[in-house]
Formats: C-alpha cells, structure tokens, sequence
C-alpha cells in the first residue's frame, strides 16, 4: 500500500546528491524517479547539477601560495638530506 | 589487508621513498591545495593552516616507509593533513568543534524559497520560477566557466569547500572522504550537497 503523497519540487532539489549517490532508500528513490518524469523543472535542476560536477570536475586543482611552495621543497631537501 | 594502491599511486609512492624531488613536486601540485583547504576546516587562519600544511608533509615524509597501502595514497595524505589541523585546532583552542561543522548541515534550504509556490497555492512546494535548460555544450566547457566555478567555490563556508574540493574537483569517492576527514556518510553528503547546490547555483546566474 502506497499512501504517501508525491514529493514536491522544492523537496526534490534537497534530495539530488541523495539520488546521485544512490543512498534513496528504494521507496523514496521510486518516487523522486516519478516525480521527475512528469516535472521539466526538476529535470532541468538535475541535468544542471550534473553538469555542475562534470564542469567542477575540470577545474585545476588550484596553486599553492609560491612561498609555501618554496618552504615545503626545503622540507623535501632537508628531509633527503637526513 | 588488500592493496589498493593504483599503479600511478605506486610509482609517486616509489619516487618519493627514492627521495625523488619531481614525485614529490607531482604530489605537493595535485593535492597541496586541497590539503591547504582541509586545513582552514580546523583552524582560524591562514597562515596557521600553511604551518599546518607544513608540518603535516613532514609527517608524510616521516611516515612514508610504513605506509602500507590500506588506502590510497590521496586518502592518506588528506588523513595526515586533517589530523595535523585538529590537533593544531585544539591547541589553539579556536578548533572548530566538531558539532559545528554540523551547523553546516543545518536545514537551510538550498534553493530559494521564492522560487516555490506558498502553502496558499493549489501546489505548495511546485516551481514558481522552474530553472531554465542551459544553451548546449559551449558555455559549460570556457575558461569563464572555470573561473565562476573557482569563486564560487572560494566562497564557501570551509567544511563545504573541502569536501566539494575533494569529491569533486579531486575526485575522491564518499568513502574516501570520510574516512580521510572522519565524516558520517549523511554529514557529507550534506556539505556536498550545500557546496554543489551554491555553485549550480552561480553557474544559473553565469548562464543566464
């Protein structure tokens, strides 16, 4: 028996890295499947969070500050050097 | 225990026993800000997170001969930096208490209520301003893409600009960061979730 009512679109949006994970239980993963077969909004939502982590996934892993950079070799040097 | 270094893993592994200086430079370029990221989780500075960055290297470099493996190598450095930063946290006794990182995990919805139907409406919780396809491929792959992502992601609260840092731009799995920062699953999943929904979010305005 299934009485729980349908999922909203503002809950939706709160459960997508849920979905994406896959840690839905199975109940709320078919109804969060349900949902967006009927809702071009939340379809959309879930397209751009995945083109979010694709594009997050482009980004560099970032520079050090050159100075810490500097002082972290010298740690590898003096480290060798022992 | 089974081994779960990569074959990538296991040759920066070899350089840096070897006191390879380019292993080593290859590592500290792929995860040092990462690491330098985990460290303003913990503590109040960043110049303190630096020291800690610092000091948390020379504990690699220390304890490089017994790393066994266990986990990957990524995971074990993320592990060392985190710990270093607790215990710096504590004695500066500005730690960010655990449970505050769960502030961070507050109920706060992630998008704007606005952008739903009130509880009047004939579908309270149903889009008011639904979000509009983005134009195809082009846009989503500039420099300027990259760039709005970058900020955005310096913007946040620091707990979420680790994690999304690590799942998403490093490419950790859920476990690898929990297990690196001592996180539940919900609690990071949580933070991702808050990060990810703040950068579709500047992505939207960016698109528009």
């Amino acid at each position: 028996m299934r009485l729980e009512r349908e999922l909203a679109c503002q809950e939706v949006v709160e459960l997508v890295t849920a979905y994406l994970e896959d840690s839905l239980s199975p109940e709320d993963r078919e109804r969060f499947e349900e949902h967006l077969v009927f809702c071009d909004g939340c379809q959309n939502y879930l397209a751009q969070m995945r083109d979010t982590i694709a594009a997050t996934g482009r980004v560099p892993p970032g520079a050090l500050p050159a100075g810490l950079e500097e002082r972290l070799l010298e740690a590898f040097r003096g480290w060798r050097a022992s | 225990m089974e081994q779960v270094l990569s074959p990538h893993d296991a040759r920066l592994l070899e350089g840096l026993r070897a006191g390879d200086e380019a292993a080593f430079v290859a590592l500290m370029r792929e995860y040092g800000a990462g690491m330098l990221r985990v460290a303003m989780m913990y503590v109040s500075s960043r110049a303190v997170a630096e020291e800690v960055v610092q000091e948390a290297w020379l504990g690699v470099l220390r304890g490089i001969g017994r790393f066994e493996g266990r986990s990957s190598l990524k995971t074990w450095l993320f592990r060392i930096v985190a710990n270093t930063a607790k215990t710096r946290g504590m004695r500066e006794s500005r730690s960010i208490p655990f449970s505050s990182l769960g502030d961070d995990t507050g109920g706060e919805p992630t998008v704007d209520p606005d952008r739903f139907l009130g509880s009047g409406e004939r579908f309270p919780g149903h889009w008011a301003v639904p979000p509009q396809a983005w134009a195809p491929e082009g846009r989503l792959l500039s420099q300027e893409t990259i760039d709005v992502i970058e900020r955005e992601i310096d913007r946040l609260p620091a707990a979420q600009r680790a994690v999304i840092t690590m799942r998403d731009v490093q490419g950790f799995t859920s476990e690898e960061v929990c297990n690196a920062l001592d996180l539940s699953e919900t609690n990071q999943r949580v933070l991702l979730h808050r990060a990810r929904a703040k950068v579709r979010g500047a992505l939207e305005e960016y698109m528009r």
